[in-house]
């Protein structure tokens, strides 16, 4: 595996916004992307992972900055130059052609003779499973149809990068779960890097090899799914990656103040926790590395409790702020509204984190 | 009637917000007032009293007389001749004016697009004044060559209506697609631009096509002798002896129209 197949060096890119003021979409971004890795860019709309995909497309041109891939320079190129493909959003087919028309135009491009053009239609409608639709139009199809067919015409090209833009975004929940299956055994079974853009942590999480977490135009947190979960380096991913308790405590001797009088020993937080000598932490625990406990380190008293099934979660008032904990259904003495109940996070997953 | 419809209508009348007492009789008044005019040319096209306001029985001779009639035979063939080619061209560059005008800056695209557009509101006899005296200045015969230079630059704004139109309404995206899949300018033009504009560039031609077939003012003014289109001989015929002839010609003129505007309305709907 190549680790520097796909180079982003220092792009920056500036918009101007209409009322005359500036955005920076991406400022002074740099990552590299493996050969048959599943990268995601994750972050909130407006964060610049758009435009870093529409970057290395060429449908937009970087202020300042390089774009390698397998070391040759592309950013200069424009986008019908560049070995790389895109299945937008909005899927964009070509809406007077049928859907064999639809993957064949990018092979026409490329002057590939007839009968290969049509071997590697039927190809790619195979891999998307929508063999017997070639002569369908766009408008007699689904919305899960259209990407279907929108991500065929991507991987017909044989790209050395797919490029998806929130692809999964317009289908309803059950529809988006199997394609982010499908998506994952087709970039396995090709052996393509995909770059991934997305908002959804879950999708984010479920589906990359690496993830990128954006933040107003800068890379926040670039790791693995597992560690960008378990090991979140601020405030801003513990919150957007998952769901996770942020109670703010200041140091104290052995271990962390928290509201309501809470003690939080120093022992029971993670072991690579930074913690300064004084001052206000963050402390981020996720609900369900909390327990219900006799004698526990965290007091307060039950809010509510949510019965969702797999799960019971418990908001907890302490002190001032609420600690939600999200308990297994099953062999766990539901607590009732207004009792006074006491929390332990659990395997030192508590840590605490820079805000 | 539904049930709740029942119910309520006990306690008040419904207000149905599209009820606007008065004004159904409006609408009928409205459509006798367009359509009153053509039903009396049509009818009185087959009048075969000589006076135009008595009707003595049905004769289709004034039909006979319109086929036999050379004059009229020409000034058709004139008609169809320009009418032909001022389509073609007003066309071509209303398509190429409206792909010009997309890559404009936004104050420049207002500024352009108002110009093109004023003619459809300028009064058409300053026009035809400006027409006539620019030709005689420059030297553009006038005749039939004028008349298709004249033609050509009056239909330009009507056959960009449409194209214009469905510019304005036409995703980007797909256009962005073509380009990541490898077509440059020229393949994105060929295959996704023209394809996409077709039913609009057709709506433009047949708009243009009547516009100038119709045309009176201007053409009166350019036709020059040899070159009398239909409108401008039947406006001579007027002139000198009114005869039942020329509600002949005007509802073959209407016919033929109608014929147009059917024909296109079925193939816009079979590309549906």
């Amino acid at each position: 595996m190549n680790e520097k197949y796909l180079e982003i060096r220092n792009i920056t890119k500036v918009f101007q916004t209409p009322e005359g003021g500036e955005v920076r979409a991406l400022d002074d971004v740099s990552l590299d992307i493996a050969s048959g890795e599943f990268f995601i860019l994750l972050g909130p709309s407006g964060c610049g992972k758009t435009t870093l995909l529409r970057s290395i497309a060429g449908l937009e041109y970087p202020d300042s900055g390089e774009i390698v891939l397998q070391g040759e320079r592309i950013d200069d190129k424009p986008p019908y130059e560049r070995p790389v493909n895109t299945v937008f959003q909005s899927y964009a087919l070509f809406p007077h052609m049928t859907v064999s028309a639809n993957i064949a135009f990018g092979l026409e491009m490329e002057n590939v003779d007839k009968a290969q053009v049509s071997a590697r239609v039927t190809e790619a409608l195979a891999q998307v499973r929508l063999e017997g639709y070639e002569n369908r139009m766009p408008s007699q199809l689904s919305g899960g149809q259209q990407q279907r067919v929108a991500l065929a015409r991507a991987l017909a090209k044989k790209p050395k990068v797919l490029l998806l833009d929130e692809p999964l975004s317009a289908l309803d929940l059950k529809l988006r779960r199997g394609m982010q299956v499908e998506l994952k055994r087709l970039q396995r079974e090709t052996g393509i890097t995909f770059v991934f853009v997305t908002h959804d942590q879950e999708e984010a999480m479920s589906m990359g090899d690496r993830i990128a977490v954006f933040s107003e135009g800068k890379i926040v947190q670039l790791d693995t799914p597992v560690e960008v979960y378990r090991r979140p380096v601020n405030a801003y991913v513990a919150d957007f990656i998952g769901e996770t308790n942020l109670i703010k405590g200041t140091v104290v001797a052995g271990g962390i103040s928290l509201p309501g009088g809470n003690i939080l020993p120093t022992d029971q937080l993670a072991a690579d926790s930074v913690i300064p000598a004084s001052g206000e932490v963050t402390v981020a625990i996720r609900p369900e590395d909390l327990v219900l406990a006799t004698n526990g380190m965290i007091s307060g008293t039950v809010r509510d409790v949510i019965f969702t099934g797999d799960s019971v979660r418990v908001h907890v008032a302490v002190g001032d702020v609420e600690v939600i904990a999200s308990l297994a259904s099953y062999g766990t003495q539901i607590p009732e509204q207004g009792s006074k109940v006491t929390l332990n996070p659990e395997h030192r997953a508590a840590r605490t984190v820079a805000s | 009637m539904s049930h709740t419809n029942t119910a309520s209508r006990k306690r008040g009348k419904l207000v149905n917000l599209r009820n606007f007492p008065g004004f159904n009789p409006a609408a009928w008044f409205v459509l006798f007032f367009l359509y009153s005019p053509l039903v009396y040319v049509v009818i009185y096209s087959f009048n075969s009293s000589r006076i135009g306001a008595v009707w003595e029985s049905f004769s289709v001779k004034w039909y006979g007389k319109v086929f036999e009639n050379t004059d009229i035979q020409r000034a058709l063939k004139n008609s169809l001749q320009v009418g032909f080619v001022a389509t073609v061209l007003s066309t071509l560059l209303a398509v190429m004016a409206a792909l010009g005008l997309l890559r404009m800056q936004r104050a420049g695209k207002a500024v352009a697009m108002a110009l093109i557009g004023a003619p459809l509101i300028i009064a058409e006899i300053v026009l035809a004044v400006g027409t006539l005296g620019l030709f005689i200045a420059v030297g553009v015969p006038l005749g039939k060559i004028g008349l298709m230079v004249a033609h050509t630059a009056f239909c330009i704004p009507f056959a960009l209506l449409p194209i214009r139109a469905r510019l304005s309404q036409l995703d980007m995206a797909p256009f962005e697609a073509a380009s990541d899949l490898g077509a440059n300018e020229r393949q994105i033009l060929r295959r996704i631009t023209l394809p996409l504009l077709a039913p609009a560039i057709f709506a433009g031609a047949l708009l243009a096509f009547a516009i100038s077939i119709d045309d009176f003012i201007t053409s009166f003014f350019v036709a020059g002798p040899g070159a009398t289109t239909l409108p401008v001989y039947i406006f001579g015929m007027i002139r000198s002896t009114v005869t039942p002839e020329v509600n002949a010609i005007s509802t073959l003129l209407l016919l033929f129209s109608g014929s147009v505007l059917i024909g296109s309305y079925l193939i816009q709907r079979k590309r549906r």
